[in-house]
Formats: C-alpha cells, sequence, structure tokens
C-alpha cells in the first residue's frame, strides 16, 4: 500500500503536519490544524487560514497566501482525519489514518540493538527532535483510535521524550490502547520502568522480545552483550511498577530449536506477561544479510512450535500466533493464529485465490511475495486434518 | 548503529567455567538422576550426565547443560540474572506467608450427633453448657481475628457438629461482617458440617451471608454408613440429600466434600470416585485418616499402615486418570497441590504441608472454651488430655502473647525442610513441607524422625509417583495441566479461544 504522493509545492519553506479535510472548515474552528484537500473540487473561495491545502489540479494561483502542494497523482487514499506531513520538496506523507486499525509512530530511526532479522534496520541519525512532531501528531489523532503502536528504531532510547510521548497521548488519546514495541533494555535501570509505571496510563503494553532461554543466543541474535541481561531485568522491573508486558519471539533457524524450553522459561519466570508472541520472521531489512543463517521453512518447525504453544497455553498464558499461514500451520494451533499484519503491509498470494480459509487466515508480509514457505497450498477442504503428525496438544 | 557488522556467536559467550547453584538429587530409577533446585525447577539426567555436571565435566554446548543452565541449577557468567530471577521466584513460592494467618477455626460446638470410630476430634454427645462456645468467647475469639495482618481471611466453622450451634454461627458472621467492612479485610466462610441438621431457615441464612459448606462424603452407602454411624444408620443420606439441597439454594460450587480413608475404604477406590462423581462433584481429596481422637483408640479397627494408604492412593488416582482420558474431568485435589508445586512457579499455601508449617502463622484454631490452638490438630491433642499446643485463652491472653508465643516460634523453626534432619537433602524439598504437630502427635517430637514417618512416606511417595506418572505419558501431561488450571482437556485443547 502506498502511503506516499509526490506534488509541487508552493510556499512550503518548512514542514507541515495537519489534519485533512475534504469538506473545509469553518473559519475560527481551528483551521491552522487542517489541510485543505481539494481532489477534482474547484478551489473554494476561501482558503484563509488553513495549514496547507493538497490539489491534484495543475497549480493552484487562486492560494497564494497559504502553503500549496498542486499536481499530486495518486492521492485516493486520503481521507478526512488522516495527518499528513508535507515537505518542502512536495513529498505527502500519511502519518495517521482513521479509519486503519494499524497506526504507529516511529519514534526514532536509532536503536542500541542491531538484530540479525531486524526488518527495520538502525540508522546512525540524530532524530530525537522529531519528539515534537510526534507530540504534534497526537494532538491531531482522533480521539476515538483504537490502538496505537509506538515503534523504532528504539523508542525508549529518547527517553524522558519516551515518557513525554506516552503521558501526552494518556492526556490527548486517554481510549487509545497504546501497544510500545520496544527491547526493554532500558528498564534495567529501575527509575525508568518506574517512571513510566507513575504515568499510569490506562490501556498500555509493551512489546518485548526474548529469542532465548540462553542469554548468549539472545546476545548473538540481538548483536549486543549483556541484552539479555538488561532486557530480563527489564520484564521484571515493569512487571513491578505494573507495566504489562507482551513476550515476543520472533520464529527463524536460530531460534526454533529451544523454542520449548524457551517456552518453559517464559512461563517460569515472567509469568505475568499479558501475552506471548510467537512470530513469524518477515522478509525485510537484515534478514537479506543473513538469510542463510535465519531461513527456515516454517513447516520446519512446527513441531517445536506446537509443542511451545501448548506449554504457554496449559501454564495458563495467552499464547498468540503471529505472521503464520493456515495452511503451513497445525490445524490445532488455528485458533491461537491472528490476522497480525498490518493491513498496509498485508498481502495474499495468487495460490491462494481459491482458498476456503482465506478469510481467516493472517496472509503474508508484502516482503514474502519473494521468499516464503514451500508449502503454501490452497486449502480445499477444511475438514481434512492436515499437517497430521505434528500435534502434540 | 555501534557496528556496521555482525558479531559472531563465540562473541556473545561467556568462555568462563561454569559454578553450581543449590539443588537436591535422587535417584529416579532407569539409571537417571532427578534434580530439582530450591524454587521447585526439576530435571531428569542420566547418571552419566549428572556424573559430567557435577563434577564441571559437562559439554558446554549440549542441550542438557543449556537446560541446567537456563533451569538454574549452574551459572556461567558474571551476570546477575541467575540470582535475580532465582530469587524473584523463591519470594514467590513463599508469599503465601505474606499476611501471616489467614484461616481461623472456630470450634462452636463439641457435641455432635454421629459417633464416627475415627473422629479426630473426641466429639462429646451431651452438656450443651459446657460443650458450646459461648458469646462472649466468640466475640473475644474474633479480637483476635482482626488483630491478624491478613488483608483476606477465611472464618471456618467447625465441631462437632457446628449446626448444632447455630446461634453461635450467626453471632460471629454478623460481627464479621461488621467488623470486616470497618477493617476493609475480605472474609470467606465456610461451615463443616454433616448437613443432618439442614433446614429451610439455616440454608436460606448461609445464602444471604455468602457461607460456603464444606461436608463428608465417604463412599456410596455401604461405606459412609459403616464409617459415620449415627441412629438410624442413615448418614449416608442425609449427607446426599444435603448437598442436593445446598447445590440447588447456593449453587453448584458451593459445596465441597472431604473423604476420610478408613481399613474398608481402601478396598473400595473405584465405588468412592464413582459416588463423587454420581453426586455431581468434579474432584475429591483422598484423605488418609488422622491419628487423633478416636482414631487411636480405634485404631486396630479402622486404621492401616501408611503403604496401604499409598497404594489405595495409586489404584484410585489411575481410575481417577482413565476416567479423565475418557472425557470426564475429575480431579484429585492433593495431587493437583503437589502438581500445582512441581508444574508452576507460583505460591501454594497448605496449612497441613507447608514449610514452615501453617500452625499458628497460617491457620489458629478457636476452640469452644477460648483456649487458642496452633492447628486442628493441636485441639485434638488437646481433647486427648495433652495441651502441648495450647498457645493461649481468648480469656486473659493477648494477641501478642498468643501469636508471639515462644511455641509458635519454636514450632516455626523447628518446620522448615530446608534444615529438617531428612529433609534438608531431599530431591523433593521443594514440593513438600512439614507438620511439626503431626510429628508431635505421631512420634513424641516436633521435629521427628522421618525414616519412620508416615507423613514422610506419604508424601514422598506420592510426589514420587506424580513426577513418574507426568514423565511417561503426554496424556497424563495434558490431564495434569488441566487440573492444576482448573480446566477440562478439551477447553486446553480444541476449545482454546478463538
Amino acid at each position: 500500500m502506498k502511503l506516499y504522493s509526490l506534488g509541487t509545492t508552493a510556499a512550503v519553506p518548512k514542514a507541515i503536519i495537519g489534519r485533512i479535510t475534504t469538506a473545509g472548515i469553518a473559519p475560527g474552528q481551528a483551521r491552522e490544524d487542517h489541510i485543505l484537500f481539494l481532489k477534482e473540487a474547484p478551489p473554494p473561495a476561501d482558503t484563509d487560514g488553513y495549514a496547507a491545502v493538497l490539489t491534484t489540479q495543475g497549480g493552484a494561483p487562486w492560494a497564494d497566501h497559504v502553503p500549496v502542494v498542486h499536481s499530486l497523482t495518486g492521492v485516493d487514499y486520503l481521507a478526512d482525519g488522516d495527518v499528513v506531513r508535507i515537505d518542502p520538496n512536495g513529498y505527502v506523507r500519511t502519518l495517521y489514518r482513521r479509519q486503519s486499525p494499524n497506526n504507529f509512530i516511529l519514534t526514532t530511526d536509532q536503536c542500541n540493538s542491531y538484530c540479525l532479522m531486524c526488518s527495520q534496520p538502525p540508522k546512525r541519525v540524530n532524530d530525537f527532535y522529531r519528539l515534537a512532531e510526534h507530540i504534534r501528531l497526537v494532538d491531531l489523532m482522533d480521539p476515538e483510535t483504537k490502538e496505537l503502536v509506538i515503534t523504532g528504531g528504539e523508542p525508549t532510547l529518547l527517553k524522558d521524550g519516551f515518557l513525554r510521548l506516552i503521558q501526552h497521548c494518556k492526556e490527548k488519546l486517554p481510549g487509545t490502547a497504546l501497544h510500545v514495541l520496544t527491547n526493554g533494555r532500558l528498564f534495567y535501570y529501575r527509575r525508568f520502568a518506574e517512571a513510566l509505571g507513575a504515568i499510569g496510563h490506562p490501556d498500555l503494553m509493551l512489546g518485548i522480545p526474548v529469542y532465548s532461554d540462553v542469554d548468549s543466543a539472545h546476545d548473538y541474535v540481538v548483536q549486543a552483550k549483556g541484552a539479555f541481561e538488561q532486557t530480563v531485568t527489564g520484564l521484571h522491573n515493569l512487571a513491578r511498577h505494573d507495566v504489562a508486558v507482551e513476550i515476543r519471539v520472533v520464529l527463524h533457524a536460530l531460534t526454533y530449536r529451544r523454542l520449548p524450553q524457551t517456552a518453559e522459561f517464559i512461563a517460569r519466570n515472567f509469568p505475568f506477561a499479558a501475552q506471548v508472541a510467537l512470530m513469524g520472521m518477515e522478509m525485510v531489512g537484515f534478514v537479506h544479510k543473513n538469510m542463510a543463517e535465519l531461513w527456515i521453512d516454517p513447516h520446519d518447525y512446527q513441531k517445536e512450535l506446537a509443542e511451545a504453544t501448548w506449554f504457554l497455553f496449559r501454564s495458563g498464558l495467552n499464547v498468540k500466533i503471529y505472521n503464520h499461514q493456515l495452511c503451513v500451520l497445525d490445524r490445532l494451533l488455528w485458533p491461537f493464529a491472528c490476522r497480525s499484519i498490518s493491513d498496509w503491509k498485508n498481502i495474499y498470494l495468487d495460490t491462494c485465490d481459491p482458498c476456503l480459509a482465506r478469510d481467516r487466515c493472517g496472509g503474508f508480509f508484502e516482503s514474502a511475495a519473494k521468499k516464503h514457505s514451500d508449502y503454501i497450498k490452497p486449502l480445499l477442504d477444511l475438514k481434512a486434518p492436515h499437517n497430521a503428525g505434528v500435534a502434540v496438544a | 548503529m555501534r557496528q556496521a557488522r555482525f558479531e559472531k556467536p563465540d562473541f556473545y559467550r561467556s568462555g568462563t567455567v561454569y559454578q553450581l547453584l543449590p539443588f537436591q538429587f535422587m535417584d529416579f530409577g532407569l539409571g537417571r538422576k532427578l534434580v530439582v533446585n530450591e524454587v521447585g525447577e526439576h530435571l531428569i539426567l542420566s547418571n552419566a550426565e549428572f556424573q559430567a555436571f557435577v563434577s564441571h565435566g559437562l559439554d558446554q554446548a549440549c542441550d542438557t547443560y543449556l537446560d541446567l543452565k537456563t533451569k538454574h541449577f549452574l551459572y556461567d557468567s558474571e551476570s546477575k540474572v541467575p540470582f535475580d530471577l532465582l530469587s524473584i521466584k523463591y519470594r514467590t513460592k513463599r508469599a503465601f506467608l505474606a499476611g501471616f494467618t489467614k484461616l481461623h477455626i472456630f470450634v462452636v460446638s463439641l457435641r455432635c450427633e454421629h459417633s464416627c470410630p475415627y473422629c479426630q476430634v473426641s466429639r462429646v454427645s451431651t452438656d450443651k453448657a459446657r460443650y458450646d462456645m459461648s458469646p462472649e468467647t466468640a466475640s473475644r475469639a474474633l479480637d483476635l481475628v482482626f488483630r491478624s495482618p491478613a488483608p483476606e481471611v477465611k472464618i471456618e466453622f467447625q465441631g462437632g457438629e457446628p449446626l448444632l450451634n447455630f446461634e453461635r454461627i450467626r453471632q460471629i458472621v454478623e460481627e464479621a461482617e461488621t467488623r470486616g467492612a470497618a477493617s476493609r479485610k475480605s472474609l470467606e466462610f465456610v461451615v463443616c458440617s454433616n448437613l443432618t441438621l439442614l433446614n429451610d431457615e439455616i440454608l436460606g441464612y448461609l445464602q444471604t451471608h455468602n457461607v460456603l459448606v464444606s461436608t463428608s462424603l465417604d463412599g456410596p452407602a455401604f461405606l459412609h454408613n459403616a464409617n459415620r454411624p449415627r441412629a438410624g444408620n442413615n448418614s449416608h443420606e442425609l449427607a446426599v440429600r444435603g448437598i442436593r439441597r445446598v447445590r440447588e439454594a447456593l449453587g453448584e460450587e458451593k459445596v465441597s466434600a472431604l473423604m476420610t480413608t478408613t481399613r474398608l475404604s481402601l478396598q473400595h477406590p473405584h465405588e468412592i470416585i464413582n459416588e463423587y462423581i454420581s453426586n455431581g462433584f468434579h474432584s475429591v481429596f483422598l484423605r488418609p485418616i488422622s491419628p487423633y481422637g478416636f482414631a487411636v483408640k480405634t485404631a486396630r479397627s479402622t486404621g492401616y499402615r501408611i503403604e496401604e494408604f499409598v497404594e489405595f492412593y495409586k489404584r484410585a488416582l489411575d481410575y481417577i486418570l482413565k476416567l479423565n482420558r475418557e472425557g470426564t474431568y475429575f480431579v484429585e485435589l492433593y495431587a493437583r497441590l503437589l502438581l500445582t508445586r512441581i508444574l508452576t512457579p507460583f505460591p501454594t499455601g497448605y496449612v497441613d504441608l507447608q514449610s514452615p508449617a501453617g500452625a499458628g502463622i497460617g491457620v489458629a484454631v478457636y476452640n469452644y472454651d477460648g483456649d487458642v490452638y496452633a492447628t486442628d490438630e493441636s485441639r485434638m491433642l488437646a481433647e486427648m488430655e495433652d495441651k502441648q499446643f495450647r498457645l493461649g485463652s481468648v480469656h486473659g491472653d493477648s494477641y501478642e502473647e498468643i501469636f508471639g508465643n515462644e511455641l509458635l516460634r519454636t514450632i516455626v523453626a523447628s518446620s522448615c525442610v530446608e534444615s529438617m534432619p531428612g529433609c534438608a537433602d531431599c530431591a523433593f524439598q521443594a514440593f513438600c513441607g512439614a507438620d511439626s504437630i503431626h510429628n508431635y502427635g505421631t512420634q513424641g517430637d516436633i521435629v521427628g524422625h522421618r525414616p519412620t514417618s508416615d507423613f514422610h512416606k506419604r508424601n514422598f511417595e506420592l510426589i514420587k509417583h506424580l513426577l513418574t506418572l507426568y514423565h511417561s505419558d503426554s496424556t497424563i501431561q495434558r490431564i495434569f495441566w488441566s487440573w492444576v488450571q482448573d480446566a477440562p482437556l478439551g477447553q486446553l485443547t480444541e476449545g482454546v479461544p478463538q
């Protein structure tokens, strides 16, 4: 899914963030927060006070007193309530889609880990100044938003800025569930965990990866010595301060073998986890560099996945399987499978067209089009058992 | 960020030799050793692996090494994680100690109209004035209950037959409710009754005040009536009718039953379980006879060697497992307790099997005459003229005098399995507990002598049996987990949330 467009700017000296309106806003109703989007509509008589105007028409001589992006193409996805950023070079990027269940804030591109399979490789850039933009974005979001993901990079690297952002979400989006994707390492410092707990966000969960029960194996996957110690301690510090955590395990050739033991380790050491997600690998970013070491056909780890899933489930943990196609998943594990892939990067293959389980299936990451399990096939009889011999339920 | 290249796995290995963390072990048959650490995590190793492990020669790349490492039997770096996790898990396992005395037993009357030969409390049949708890005694006992720091308090009415002094139950419930509201303690009431005196008025009261009912059901009529004689020989009929009436009036889960195993019971494990099922129960607690009260005098007719009980228990458990396999969800409650200790990180307080023992710090008994005892068994001994474990009296002794009592301190100090002879090096230490009063009652000494202890033999054999079963069969594993989670097997397989 495309979420940016290029046009020609006029009077845009610096980036502008605003909320899309197509119908227009009466003067005095916070026009300065809004970006007027004219598709085929003729220009209105009055464009005063808008943050900017977007149009597909070639040129907009009638709007010489507001910032304008004209000659935009392929902007059908823009809808009322969405929030976009206009850059001086003419790019209009969507930061928030009101109708989507998959909104996120990418807080920073920096990270203190360097995971072998990172789907969004960190960059060595100073981008902490973007906090102001994130805060502004939260201001412009619809308070009806059900869920918002705070991700990165590593969001906690913003330290106080991270706490400010969570605090701001609590104030401006009190009804929005926050899901923070973090490696949890900075919560090794108890005061940081305490400060996050003290915010008292009503619906906050931190998704934190634990890749192995073995410290050196985890440290190797995240390419950071001591990361296991920091994350494990961090998880307990968060629990002490009543912050809900989700434990995430990405499955690949380096993690699948001890998955059952990792599950037991989680059940014994983090019984407070609100949920445990066993996740298929997204084939982007660093995965390509480390493909030889990471790739295993999901078909080939079903035994370990089933064993781990059942162990966690029996232990009373809320276990979920993300990013797995039903045709490679043992039938008994289907109830655990979630449609977890964000709408903007979720695809199905042509092979899937006749599949009777397609509607229940989470499908693929866009990136899986080129590389996926060899066992993908349409399921034409949902009553027939499949993957027999794998079940350990 | 710091790096533009990926490091190799070796870069992340500590390269340090490993050190052992505290654990216990025992021979587990078939050339294997069972190892259990202080927080109750266990592994089964081959003798060769065990030898290599303890002589610091285990290959650091093998799975057994990694299993031992991640279950915290060894550590191989300067990381404090193994110690942090162990201490957190240790605290969690001991969390039942927090809050101090939670169970408060009121013996509202020693009178009873049954005449069970195995009676542990030496009931009396006459003299209401002498053997019923007075209003003043009840009030003073409640003063002590509400001095307990426990935020959740359970008040249990026992006897004799407590319904014979229903007036006192009403007084205690209502006074406790008033005081509970003021002190913000949450309260739970249980009445332990044979249900023969149940009537609509009592039922209505129990319902209004949310009082749970615990009764006795020893098996089918022939067995129950033989164990529990009363005039008319109809104890079973009255118990079954009572159970049904309580269920109808109060709800399915408001009534539970206890069984006591007599010599006659030993021959009938299937019949006992079938009786529980046909009366709508989903569980049974297979209890051996307590060697107190009349049970001592009648040991020759009702008693048995503990080996016979263990044999009975195994046969009954086999049958229960068969029923579960065939789709009937049915739990043996002592197994659930032990399995929860074996399989989960969670604390399980059970005053008859914990370390330190529950006497006084987990349970206190207020006798009809105002004497306070450390456990139910203590007052049973007292009825046998041995007031060794009398902590004081509600008439005249303060909370501090009773619960800070030197005797109680001695019991606590002498009932930590970590230091008791025969327990200190037992592989089952983390799953087990001590009962000083039982040791005293059966062996004349609160520390006791493990090799000749029936308490030890029963728990040792049961724990070993459960572990052996768990590691023998994946279906049994599923059944045991379903008991621990209290969810029928179906719910732990196909019935997962969509």
